[in-house]
């Protein structure tokens, strides 16, 4: 299986380094070569310097051939744009986009798209959270 | 007419003044602080400060109403495609035009189906074509509406479709041949026209489909 990540942060570099250690094949793109660093000493995977919207260096990164597409890259809108032309140019069927607005991501989950929002989950969660809590001292609300 | 022009550079800022003087409603939504209190100071209420890709910074534009146009006009091209998407899907605005800043997203805003488009670069390539008379492939017109171009071809001796047949010929999806220009007769083309070295062809296309007619019709 070749899954293709754009944007190699935290997040991008977490999941190359998670899918190739599971016996993928991975491609990581970054605007900035320096990212490289964030997967290791030693990454035995593909990695390309560049925008990942651009069409050109998508095919290069091997798109066409991908399983699975990651963006994961610091802007929202960026991602969504990838997202939209690997499912819509190169039919990719596993696409799956960070966005971080709980809004948009909403708005595009209900287009189709697989978006996973990290502050709607942060939210949830912490909500939670708090709710586990124990008050010893408060009055059982009504 | 109500507008939302999304941007306040010096495209966002000069449209909305022009359209203000031309009598129209308008919120400018600009997101850069330094930018936004310049424009606060001409535009008043009429400039609001936010990431227009933003559901709640374009309902408090009135997005909800809708806008009669809205006009993306940021410098990054991915804001302007999601603006659009929003805009149109969303809020069910008739109509938006968006500004590509970079000529190589054009085919990211056909693929999403946001028409039109203007890009300042392709305006001025297709200028330039205009005057370089032999220029291989030159702009005739573009039809904005129906989101095709109309392009003129100049054949030569090592075009790889000298002697080929239109129905031989593999046309990119989105193109078609109308006519074939040969010693000043101008013939509709069909399946079996054969192209000639110093043919003149008339090709519709969807924008962006240029290169591979190019590379069909010209190059090896």
């Amino acid at each position: 299986m070749k899954a293709l990540i754009i944007g190699c942060g935290r997040v991008g570099s977490s999941i190359a380094i998670q899918l190739q250690r599971e016996g993928w094949d991975v491609v990581v793109v970054d605007e900035n070569e320096d990212a490289l660093s964030r997967l290791g000493d030693h990454w035995p995977g593909a990695f390309l310097v560049g925008q990942g919207i651009d069409t050109d260096l998508l095919r290069e990164a091997g798109i066409e051939e991908a399983d699975a597409v990651i963006a994961a890259t610091d802007g929202d809108n960026t991602n969504i744009v990838i997202g939209e032309v690997a499912q819509k140019r190169f039919d990719v069927k596993c696409v799956v986009v960070r966005v971080l607005d709980p809004a948009r991501a909403e708005f595009y989950a209900a287009r189709g798209m697989r978006t996973v929002c990290p502050t709607k989950t942060a939210i949830d969660k912490m909500i939670e959270t708090v709710r586990t809590c124990e008050f010893p001292g408060a009055r059982a609300t009504a | 007419m109500y507008v939302v022009v999304a941007g306040g550079g010096k495209v966002g800022a000069n449209v909305a003044r022009s359209l203000l003087r031309l009598g129209h409603e308008v919120t400018l939504i600009e997101q850069r602080r330094d930018r936004f209190d310049r424009l606060e100071d001409e535009f008043e209420h009429q400039v609001q400060r936010g990431d227009a890709t933003e559901l709640f910074v374009l309902e408090r534009a009135g997005l909800a109403r809708p806008p009669d146009i809205v006009l993306a006009l940021t410098g990054d091209d991915e804001d302007n495609m999601v603006i659009c998407q929003l805009a149109k899907e969303k809020y069910g605005a008739p109509k938006v035009i968006a500004r590509v800043n970079d000529p190589r997203n054009q085919a990211h805003f056909d693929l999403l189906g946001i028409s039109p488009t203007v890009c300042a670069t392709s305006s001025i390539m297709a200028l330039v074509e205009h005057e370089v008379p032999e220029h291989d492939l030159i702009h005739l017109l573009e039809l904005r509406k129906e989101n095709l171009e109309i392009v003129e071809v100049q054949i030569d001796r090592d075009s790889p479709s000298v002697g080929k047949r239109v129905e031989a010929l593999e046309l990119p999806e989105g193109s078609r041949l109308i006519s074939v220009m040969r010693n000043g007769q101008s013939e509709i083309a069909v399946g079996s026209t054969m192209l000639e070295a110093g043919d003149q062809v008339l090709a519709i296309l969807e924008p962006g489909k240029e290169d591979e007619l190019r590379r069909v019709l010209l190059r090896t």
